[in-house]
């Protein structure tokens, strides 16, 4: 038995040359988290500042459409898909990680899950992209 | 005289601890609200972004007429609410992990409370508030539905 356990070490220190006993680290747990709270912190600083351009109809129309023609420029536009990117794979791994805590097979398939999650987010974005691209090059 | 009472292996040290566990609550707030978050975001993505021209549609006009039915009243004050309270929960876990020194959390902790205690206050006085048609304005800018001035 302690031959076989010695063995099974031996091969995966061998294959790669990370630390032992990282079955978390650099892998799917770790970049889907990373991930998570890059695109959290991304989505509440826009929410910040979609909160304030939002009110600006309470402050005259022409306020509103002055900042809101920004929005409807190229590089804002290239920004909203990043934006939508962002809040996409964060919807999706939001149901993964309650799956993980509430499905009993949760943590079993968590890295199943990761792969499912970026492909319908790839899906999605595929999806909305060309739609969002088109609107804002397209006129 | 009884017997002294011994444990059972592996039985808690120490009683729960009373009163309400805020921390559990922030648990499960931010897997409801990130349900009813995806729901509400994806559709106020979908009208605003994917029907009709998409971005280049939305001016005063669309979010006055919007904004003129309960319905998108109240879609948009539950998105405002629930998302703000789930980001900045989040950026409270955060400040939690990487903010080092007691201080800095507490000025990071405030800093996020002001903001979205501001931007609710700020943003259902907004939509409650609204007026579609306001007097004065030029009618090219306004809602379909609003009297000619």
């Amino acid at each position: 038995m302690s031959q076989q356990t010695a063995g099974t070490l031996t091969t995966e220190t061998k294959r790669s040359s990370r630390p032992g006993g990282t079955l978390y680290r650099g892998r799917e747990g770790m970049w889907s988290w990373v991930l998570h709270r890059v695109t959290g912190v991304a989505i509440f600083f826009f929410l910040l500042v979609h909160v304030l351009d939002t009110a600006l109809v309470r402050v005259s129309p022409e306020a509103y459409n002055a900042v809101i023609g920004t929005y409807q420029t190229p590089i804002m536009g290239l920004g909203e898909t990043a934006l939508v990117a962002a809040i996409v794979y964060h919807a999706f791994n939001g149901i993964r990680i309650i799956l993980i805590d509430f499905w009993s097979n949760g943590v079993k398939y968590q890295k199943l899950m990761f792969w499912i999650v970026i492909g319908l987010w790839v899906i999605t974005m595929l999806g909305f992209a060309p739609r969002h691209l088109m609107n804002v090059f397209g006129h | 005289m009884t017997a002294p009472v011994i444990e059972a292996p592996r039985s808690p040290a120490r009683p729960a601890r009373k009163g309400v566990n805020w921390e559990k609550w922030g648990w499960i707030y931010m897997r409801v609200s990130g349900v009813l978050l995806l729901v509400l975001i994806f559709g106020h993505l979908f009208v605003n972004l994917l029907t009709g021209d998409g971005v280049d549609q939305i001016d005063f006009g669309f979010v006055g007429g919007k904004l003129a039915t309960p319905f998108w009243q109240w879609w948009d004050v539950a998105m405002l609410w629930l998302a703000l309270i789930h980001g900045g929960n989040g950026m409270r876990t955060l400040v939690n992990d990487y903010a080092t020194h007691r201080t800095s959390r507490r000025i990071l902790k405030g800093a996020i409370f002001a903001a979205v205690a501001v931007l609710i206050i700020l943003g259902t006085l907004v939509v409650f508030t609204f007026d579609p048609c306001p007097a004065g304005s030029p009618a090219d800018l306004l809602p379909s539905f609003c009297p000619a001035s």
